[in-house]
């Protein structure tokens, strides 16, 4: 059995119609006489797209008790039971009730495609993971629920579903998004028109990046960015580079985070090799900075980066001799905590990488504040 | 080279001022941008029209095109029609927006389809996007689409790719003045095997089609951003755009760098910029490497900015903040350690006040 084909319809913001246009291709789909069930769907007491819904199959949800609540879930074990040819899944960011299955909605949707349903989901561009901090940046709003950018990345199809903030603010100001109370608080907060064209931007740049990586898979066919210098640019300023490889260098401090999804972000725009080192250097691989660590490198390999851990009491160094091995052309680490005046002899990690890796180039990541 | 000077200039905000009056009065223009045909923007642009319809809006229609889909027909039948007037010239039959009618009807929105269409010689203007902005201009909004490939600065880029050119379109600038741009995106897969379809209609033709107009519309969206950001008085930081600066100096490894920036802002679609602070006591021969350097970024497509400033890394944050920068490639020699306890060297004090940015450094290349 071949493994089912995932479409997402992919947004900028709650409200910009992204359940409607699946719906709506759903209702299409069906008048073709496609075996089309929901599996899930966020009603967001919108009419227009309830409205959408009718006469399409619905699985019932599960019910799941929860500290003392009671939540519904997707019902993943109907769907399979049930085994229709094409499942509408909504909100693919979604992370489950604990004590589900499975921890996250897009894990679930991969159990779906593995028993060769396919799916048709929908997700904001903020949900995606190496956005994280930059999204943050621009609107101040950390989102918690994410998904890997490789999950995206294998989805068959990329829709963008686009609608102007003006056009958005106009819909919440009618109250078709959210109560009117709400409405007025998000037009306030998140829903700005500042911050929605920036992540209108965004969604915009991924879908296209997207688009490019589909073309670049094609056989025979150039890598994009590679190939052609501009006109009139010496003949040999695009002739083709080594490959990238990228080293990122973790520590238990919270920045690694950052470290790791701008590392990632890089290295998928540059077609570069991915991966990560924790240079234990004895004394502090215990406790607290121990466990951060971990959280970090398993966040690492959650985003398909291979990881290492290497015990050397010269990290620079050990750093360095790992890099060579390794043929990395580009560190990326953080940048190295401020110096206490009587310290400001010594030398910092980032001098200390610089001076034995020499023939690297060495990216020091900025933390995205606001 | 261009120095940077960005005083408020009185002129410049005069301008602005005025532009800001002249936007209150004129209607606003929304238009839907498609990769190719049939991505169905005819159809959003008329849902658009029912939509404002129906919220109590009045909304005629000025022109629709000549093949009509059986969706479309259907939203058609909902609207009060000023037609075009048909008109035929050598042997070509065109329509043309019938202005005036427009004028004495003057509704608070009209749809016009095709808004890259020609009119005959002699008309009142050559094109129909001029018949919009006399609309526009006399307090009537417009809703219209239009296709990639008929926007006259990606003519090349969409001849290079499909191998035709069509030989009417539209200024860039007329679509990023637009109030609202709306891309109508479809996977190309969508499109193949619809009526109309032909063989050319590769998946791998639209694909790169799409990824253009996508880029396209991020660009114009950038743009407003910014431009909304200055005029609410919020420092323009970081928008959603890599923005690569290459710092220049006489003995760094220039070629590398502005290789690796060029190779950088090309995948990410980012822009490449490179400046050199100014210091004024230049010998012959590193004056010579400069220039040389200076030569080749520009060959490279980047924006050469010349800076001034008595501090060399304040100058260079000071502009990578204001460019909005998202990572700075600068050169070290390896010897780089600190001579004396109490001074930091340039490059500490830059990584250290570089918030918001990636700071790359690169090896320092053995001259021979």
């Amino acid at each position: 059995m071949s493994r089912g084909r995932l479409k997402v319809y992919l947004g900028y913001a709650a409200g910009v119609g992204k359940t409607y246009r699946m719906l709506d291709e759903a209702q299409e789909m069906k008048c073709h006489g496609t075996d089309i069930v929901i599996g899930y769907f966020e009603p967001h007491g919108r009419q227009e797209t309830i409205a959408k819904t009718e006469g399409l199959e619905l699985v019932p949800r599960r019910a799941v008790a929860y500290g003392g609540g009671k939540f519904e879930e997707m019902d993943t074990d109907a769907i399979l039971r049930r085994q229709p040819r094409v499942a509408i899944v909504d909100e693919f960011a979604h992370t489950n009730v604990p004590g589900s299955e499975r921890a996250k909605r897009w894990q679930d949707v991969h159990t779906l495609l593995d028993a060769g349903i396919d799916v048709l989901t929908t997700m904001n561009i903020q949900h995606l993971e190496s956005l994280n901090d930059q999204v943050y940046h621009v609107t101040g709003i950390r989102v918690r629920e994410t998904i890997p950018d490789w999950v995206v990345d294998e989805a068959d199809e990329l829709v963008l579903v686009d609608l102007t903030p003006r056009a958005l603010r106009n819909r919440l100001e009618r109250g078709v998004v959210y109560a009117p109370e709400k409405a007025q608080r998000a037009m306030e907060n998140f829903f700005t028109e500042g911050n929605l064209s920036a992540l209108r931007e965004m969604a915009m740049r991924h879908t296209a990046h997207e688009v490019e990586e589909k073309l670049s898979v094609v056989p025979g066919a150039e890598p994009p960015g590679t190939e052609a210098a501009p006109a009139g640019a010496p003949a040999n300023a695009g002739s083709a580079p080594r490959r990238e490889r990228i080293l990122i260098c973790l520590t238990g401090r919270p920045s690694s985070a950052i470290l790791i999804r701008r590392g990632k972000r890089v290295a998928d725009y540059l077609h570069a090799d991915c991966v990560a080192i924790h240079v234990a250097a004895g004394q502090q691989a215990f406790g607290d900075d121990r466990e951060a660590v971990e959280r970090h490198m398993s966040f690492a390999r959650n985003l398909r980066i291979a990881t290492h851990v290497v015990h050397a009491a010269d990290v620079p160094r050990a750093i360095a001799e790992f890099a060579r091995e390794q043929g990395v052309t580009q560190i990326f680490m953080g940048r190295s905590a401020a110096q206490p005046w009587w310290k400001r002899y010594q030398e910092t990690a980032v001098q200390g990488i610089v001076r034995h890796a020499r023939d690297m180039q060495v990216t020091i990541v900025a933390e995205r504040r606001r | 080279m261009s120095s940077i000077d960005r005083r408020p200039d009185p002129e410049q905000l005069l301008r602005r001022v005025q532009a800001g009056e002249r936007r209150e009065r004129r209607g606003r223009l929304k238009v839907f941008l498609g990769y190719a045909s049939r991505v169905g923007k005819s159809f959003r642009m008329f849902d658009e029209g029912r939509r404002r319809k129906m919220r109590g809006q009045d909304v005629v229609v000025g022109a629709v095109q000549s093949a009509i889909e059986p969706d479309i027909e259907a939203i058609l039948s909902n609207f009060e029609i000023v037609p075009p007037i048909i008109e035929r010239h050598a042997g070509r039959t065109y329509e043309v927006i019938d202005l005036s009618a427009l004028f004495r009807r003057h509704p608070a929105t009209v749809v016009i389809d095709g808004l890259a269409y020609d009119n005959p010689p002699g008309s009142r203007n050559p094109h129909r996007w001029q018949d919009v902005d006399e609309l526009l201009d006399r307090g009537i909004a417009v809703i219209s689409a239009v296709n990639l490939q008929h926007i006259a600065e990606k003519q090349d880029e969409v001849e290079r790719i499909t191998g035709k050119r069509a030989a009417n379109s539209i200024p860039q600038a007329f679509l990023a003045e637009a109030d609202e741009i709306e891309v109508v995106d479809a996977p190309p897969d969508a499109l193949i095997g619809r009526p109309g379809d032909t063989s050319i209609c590769d998946a791998r033709r639209l694909a790169e089609l799409r990824e253009i107009a996508l880029l396209l519309a991020a660009d114009v969206v950038e743009d407003q951003l910014q431009d909304y950001l200055e005029s609410h008085g919020v420092t323009a930081r970081w928008g959603a755009q890599e923005r690569i600066l290459v710092c220049l100096t006489p003995r760094s490894s220039a070629r590398l760098m502005l290789e690796s920036g060029h190779r950088n802002a090309l995948r990410f679609h980012g822009a490449l910029l490179a400046a050199y602070v100014e210091s004024g006591s230049l010998g012959e021969e590193d004056r010579r490497l400069l220039e040389s350097n200076l030569g080749l970024a520009r060959e490279l497509g980047a924006d050469v900015h010349c800076l001034h400033g008595e501090d060399f890394v304040e100058a260079i944050l000071d502009f990578a903040r204001e460019e909005r920068v998202t990572q700075l490639f600068l050169g070290h020699t390896g010897a780089d350690r600190r001579l004396r306890l109490w001074e930091r060297n340039p490059l500490e004090r830059l990584i250290e006040a570089a918030d918001g940015f990636d700071v790359r450094l690169f090896p320092h290349e053995e001259k021979s």
